[in-house]
């Protein structure tokens, strides 16, 4: 007997291979050259365009389309890269509904914006398919260590050999890309992208990968400075925040093992499966397990649903793919087979429980409530993060960071990319006696 | 419903849309498919004198220019007259001409301009029992440079000795294709007039390139690498024609010949705007050759629909916008609009506000939180904005009523119209009384 939906327990192949692999495939399958050409005719090219403004990476958005609709794509994708090496992932992960594509005037003129994640996506895909684009400065005899190979180092590290600079990034995974590789929906970013984007991004030269080194552990940031001309910290937020309750998972690993797995039909998932959480991390967790079969999955979070740091539009992925989202619930403790959770309301005071309590069958249990920095490591820290000024630079002279591991920004994969190509400005302009 | 019922030169039709003298009138096959959609009449397709007939390119024969989503906006083409032998053409247009007795058929005719060749095919036509003919002075590639087709329509002294031979030589109605590719449409207008003609068409297509391909540097549509001029049509040459057929329409030389509207007839609005300027009828290919026969039905219902809405019968809407069009030195100087935008459904795209500081008046200032607003001393109301603007009625010309001041001239509006003629900058103007 193959397993179902309902085997009891924790399982794996409770879908047949074809019907999981179904489920996994591209969210947003990319646009035809025709599709392409008719979202593309539907951007006003407006002045002083709000969607720029709306992008971290400030892409001149009405730039690459227009370039789109001319039937210049490759243009187009260098007008992107130009501003962002990774908007290749970002044209896949960004949560264009809440950036770009919500500050889109016909957003506002008939509640469908111009689709420019997938056009991003268009143009990306096409220039990618080629020699990487951009050419590396004369060596310039600087050596920059990047820590962590995720968007902010990698970002940071491509800006910086660019203007030829030797680079060496340190990542302590086994596989270079960060949250991208480790920690994306695997529907979001399919084929084996992230790998394929940092091959592409290497592609300027001048850039080594050291993998599987990780800071504190394997070697000290007093040994980067001493051996480097500059250090940037982009080490993403590698502590997870403890949820206390037995036998709950951590979510980022469950995230992670998925999108490492060969064969994902071999991972074992609950019949029903509760996360905890609010966010991104806590939809894409949630998701997943459906798609891998779970009867039920529930979203339990502890405030109301218009807090949740996930955007409608992940809310309503998350619902339509058969989720069910329980707002203004807290986890209690244990029950047998299940979790107890307590009833919330927000009043004037906070958020409070109400008294009242459910109790929901569970075989997993995914903790999805934040994660944490790891390590100080001797950093003025502001919210938990390392403290940096606009330009990226730390308390400690000499060592800048980014990405979800430093002040400033929301965590997202283009936040950190700018942050990372910004902190590499200022590097270049420092080692080039300019700043 | 209004009845469209037509009558143009005498010629009965149950509608005022004809299919103009074009590849989908070339034979019996299409005219039949045509006359069963429910198209008031065809002018067939243009057919030149006995013997081998003319040869087609053995490539492309078509150009286009697309708007989005590849919209169709404009056709070029350099197919020559029918290439189908005279005989047979003459008989399927007796069959059809037959077999739907109350459907215009018009016959389209191209021979040299020689009376002896006009004469010698006249007799033909005749016999197949069609409605009427149609002189094609207007082609402009390759029968042209053979001496025939706009080569014709571009001399007035030519469309105004063969009209006569036709007029002569026939007892049938006769309508003269005119050309756009001239300079002032009513010459050949005239020209046509004085031989007898009984009505002009128009217009034929405009010499043009469609495109180039820029790897092999042959001009579209591409013949081995080779490009020659072709006719235009479509939408994007409708601005034109309505222009050409009103000039006629007001020149007091041809005021009350009829004319048969051409040029980038696509739905009713286009035909209605074609009659209002003059046209008794229109003529129509590029919109069937985009879309087929069918578009005829929503043509018709919404023609009747708007005569019903204007209780105004078919004839009522013929001419009914030509006393409108007046020249420059009559309009009216009196008449100062300011553009105002809506800001409720303004969408704040921006683009009033580009187009209006990069390359017009600067009238237009953009406020914190992408707020527009027209600044009244400086809009000269050249409605540039209204054009850019992507939402429809978001911003509109309001007139400034007879004694306010203008903000940007410190004028007062006067409530009597002035123009031109009466202008104290007019060095030639006449005092007015």
């Amino acid at each position: 007997m193959p397993n179902t939906p309902s085997t009891p327990g924790l399982a794996a192949g409770r879908l047949p291979a074809e019907a999981i692999a179904e489920n996994f495939a591209d969210l947003h399958p990319p646009l035809t050259p025709h599709e392409a050409a008719v979202a593309a005719d539907r951007c006003y090219f407006c002045h002083d365009a709000p969607c720029i403004a709306a992008c971290p990476t400030s892409i001149d958005i009405p730039l690459f389309i227009r370039q789109i609709a001319t039937g210049t794509p490759e243009a187009a994708a260098k007008t992107i890269f130009e501003q962002n090496i990774l908007g290749g992932m970002c044209a896949r992960v960004c949560p264009t509904e809440t950036l770009c594509e919500e500050a889109c005037v016909r957003e506002a003129a008939e509640g469908e914006p111009v689709q420019i994640g997938r056009l991003q996506r268009f143009a990306t895909d096409t220039m990618m398919a080629k020699p990487h684009p951009f050419a590396r400065a004369p060596e310039t005899g600087k050596r920059v260590a990047v820590v962590g190979a995720g968007p902010a180092g990698l970002a940071c590290a491509h800006r910086l050999a660019m203007k030829g600079h030797a680079v060496t990034i340190f990542d302590a995974k086994p596989k270079p890309g960060g949250l991208n590789e480790y920690g994306i929906a695997a529907y979001k970013t399919v084929g084996g992208f992230a790998q394929a984007e940092v091959e592409w991004l290497l592609g300027i030269g001048g850039i080594d990968i050291v993998n599987g080194k990780r800071l504190g552990a394997d070697f000290t940031l007093d040994a980067l400075k001493a051996d480097y001309d500059a250090v940037f910290l982009g080490i993403g937020l590698a502590g997870v925040n403890a949820l206390g309750i037995d036998g709950a998972e951590d979510a980022v690993a469950f995230i992670a093992a998925l999108r490492q797995a060969e064969d994902k039909a071999a991972l074992p998932v609950g019949r029903n499966v509760v996360v905890i959480g609010g966010g991104m991390t806590a939809v894409d967790a949630a998701v997943q397990a459906k798609k891998l079969g779970a009867e039920t999955v529930t979203l339990a979070y502890r405030r109301g649903r218009e807090k949740m740091n996930a955007s409608r539009w992940e809310q309503d992925l998350a619902a339509t793919s058969g989720v069910r989202i329980l707002a203004n619930t807290a986890p209690k403790g244990r029950a047998e087979g299940g979790i107890v959770l307590a009833m919330t309301a927000d009043g004037p005071e906070g958020l409070k429980e109400t008294g009242e309590t459910i109790t929901l069958e569970a075989d997993q249990i995914l903790a999805a409530i934040g994660q944490k920095l790891d390590a100080a490591f001797g950093f003025a820290t502001e919210g938990g993060k390392i403290k940096v000024d606009g330009a990226g630079r730390t308390s400690l002279p000499g060592i800048w960071a980014g990405g979800d591991c430093a002040t400033g920004g929301d965590d997202l994969t283009v936040t950190a990319v700018a942050e990372g190509r910004d902190a590499a400005e200022d590097i270049h302009a420092m080692l080039t006696g300019a700043a | 419903m209004a009845s469209l019922a037509s009558e143009f030169l005498g010629i009965k039709s149950p509608n005022p849309f004809w299919l103009a003298s074009a590849p989908p009138t070339d034979k019996e096959y299409n005219v039949v498919r045509a006359f069963k959609a429910g198209w008031g009449g065809v002018v067939w397709k243009t057919l030149g004198e006995a013997g081998p007939p003319v040869v087609n390119v053995n490539g492309p024969r078509y150009g286009a220019v697309w708007g989005a989503d590849r919209r169709l906006l404009g056709l070029n083409n350099i197919e020559l007259i029918t290439d189908r032998p005279l005989e047979v053409n003459l008989r399927e247009i007796k069959q059809v001409k037959r077999d739907w007795p109350n459907r215009a058929m018009i016959v389209s005719i191209m021979v040299p301009c020689e009376e002896q060749a006009w004469k010698a095919i006249l007799p033909l036509v005749e016999e197949t029992g069609a409605d009427g003919i149609e002189l094609n002075f207007g082609c402009p590639h390759g029968m042209s440079e053979r001496g025939m087709g706009s080569a014709v329509g571009q001399v007035p002294e030519y469309i105004e000795m063969v009209a006569r031979w036709c007029k002569q030589a026939t007892r049938m109605p006769v309508i003269v294709k005119l050309t756009p590719n001239i300079t002032d449409i009513r010459y050949p207008a005239r020209a046509a007039k004085k031989g007898g003609a009984d009505a002009v068409s128009l217009i034929n297509t405009v010499s043009s390139i469609t495109a180039v391909d820029l790897d092999s540097f042959s001009p579209e549509p591409s013949i081995d690498g080779k490009g020659s001029h072709g006719g235009y049509c479509g939408p994007a040459v409708k601005p034109i024609a309505l222009n050409m057929v009103a000039e006629i329409a007001r020149d007091p030389e041809t005021a009350g010949l009829p004319i048969s509207g051409i040029g980038g007839v696509t739905t009713w609005r286009d035909a209605a705007e074609f009659m209002a300027l003059g046209a008794g009828n229109v003529q129509v290919c590029t919109a069937a050759m985009t879309y087929g026969f069918a578009i005829v039905k929503e043509m018709k219902a919404g023609l009747s629909d708007y005569l019903d809405r204007k209780g105004m019968s078919l004839s009522d809407l013929i001419g009914r916008a030509t006393p409108n069009v007046t020249d420059w030195q009559y309009l009216n100087l009196e008449y100062v609009a300011k553009a105002r935008i809506d800001p409720d459904l303004c969408i704040k795209c921006g683009r009033c506000y580009a187009a209006c500081e990069d390359t017009s008046h600067q009238a237009i200032a953009m406020k914190p939180g992408r707020v527009f607003e027209v600044k009244d001393d400086e809009c000269v109301a050249c409605n540039l904005c209204v054009n850019v603007c992507p939402v429809e009625n978001c911003i509109t010309m309001e007139r400034l009523p007879a004694g306010a001041v203008d903000p940007r001239t410190g004028r007062v509006v006067q409530a009597e119209p002035a123009d031109w003629t009466t202008h104290p900058n007019n060095p030639g103007a006449v005092a007015a009384e």
